[in-house]
């Protein structure tokens, strides 16, 4: 059994006092826990973001196996609470709040008004521009968005870019999902990491891009 | 002259009729012009004028 002193420890062996800090005290909201949501949870809860906000409404399905973080006994259940036990097995000492909805042009600000970086993750083109429109125009967050990330073109096409001074954009921003091109875990997953370090960037301050 | 990611353009009508004209899909996109994000239901309100930047990013399923 790891306890919360050990867990302190081990974050003092990897970060300086001041990194630990703006970790600690980070408050994350990810959009949809799929291909992108789930690593991008996963990454952050790693690691050691103080509070992790899980947004979806959906629940696992065996479709999902090939490139989200759950597992075939998770089938059925709410990907919110699957995904909180899976980090929960890593990272227990993290504050990790789940909303089930489906989140609307009516209820997004509500939703996520209050967490200063949100991670979107959904997979419609049209819920991506919503969600984006929405935080916008009625919040005063961050967002780290995604766009194009299917088949397997080139890894060295995905890229991040500052569009606004709140809003950064993920992806090859071309390649949309099809049945000519499926999404593979590993070309997601790349998308994911480019959130969850984009995320890492502005919460430590070490804004590059 | 305007310019739209990055590109000049002469276009002198709304926000709204140059997205019509560049074939861009209304629910898929958002625009920030001069910096500042531009609500949907303000397109067609939105007169563009010469020296504006106007960025329009636009989303490709898959997540």
């Amino acid at each position: 059994m790891i306890t919360l002193e050990d867990y302190e420890t081990a974050l003092s062996m990897r970060y300086s006092p001041e990194i630990k800090a703006k970790i600690q005290s980070a408050r994350v909201s990810v959009a949809g826990l799929g291909g992108l949501g789930s690593n991008i949870a996963v990454y952050l809860a790693r690691a050691g973001i103080g509070t992790l906000h899980l947004v979806d409404f959906d629940t696992v399905d065996i479709t999902n196996l090939n490139r989200q973080q759950y597992d075939i006994c998770d089938i059925g259940t709410l990907k919110t609470e699957a995904l909180a036990a899976k980090i929960k097995r890593f990272n227990p000492f993290i504050n990790i709040v789940t909303c089930c909805a489906k989140v609307t042009e009516t209820n997004a600000a509500q939703i996520f008004g209050q967490y200063p970086i949100i991670c979107e993750a959904f997979d419609k083109a049209e819920s991506k521009a919503m969600l984006i429109n929405t935080v916008l125009t009625q919040c005063s967050s961050k967002i780290i968005a995604a766009s194009g990330m299917a088949g397997l073109y080139s890894p060295n096409l995905i890229i991040t870019q500052r569009i606004t001074d709140n809003l950064y954009l993920c992806g090859d921003s071309k390649h949309e999902v099809s049945d000519k091109t499926p999404l593979f875990a590993p070309r997601v997953a790349l998308c994911a990491a480019h959130q969850a370090v984009t995320a890492l960037q502005i919460i430590t301050g070490n804004e590059e891009l | 002259m305007i310019t739209v990611n990055g590109m000049e353009l002469e276009y002198s009508d709304n926000l709204l009729s140059l997205l019509k004209h560049l074939n861009y899909r209304i629910d898929r996109i958002a625009v920030e012009i001069n910096g500042s994000i531009i609500k949907k239901s303000d397109y067609s309100k939105t007169d563009l004028h010469s020296g504006d930047k106007i960025e329009i990013v636009s989303f490709v399923g898959g997540g």
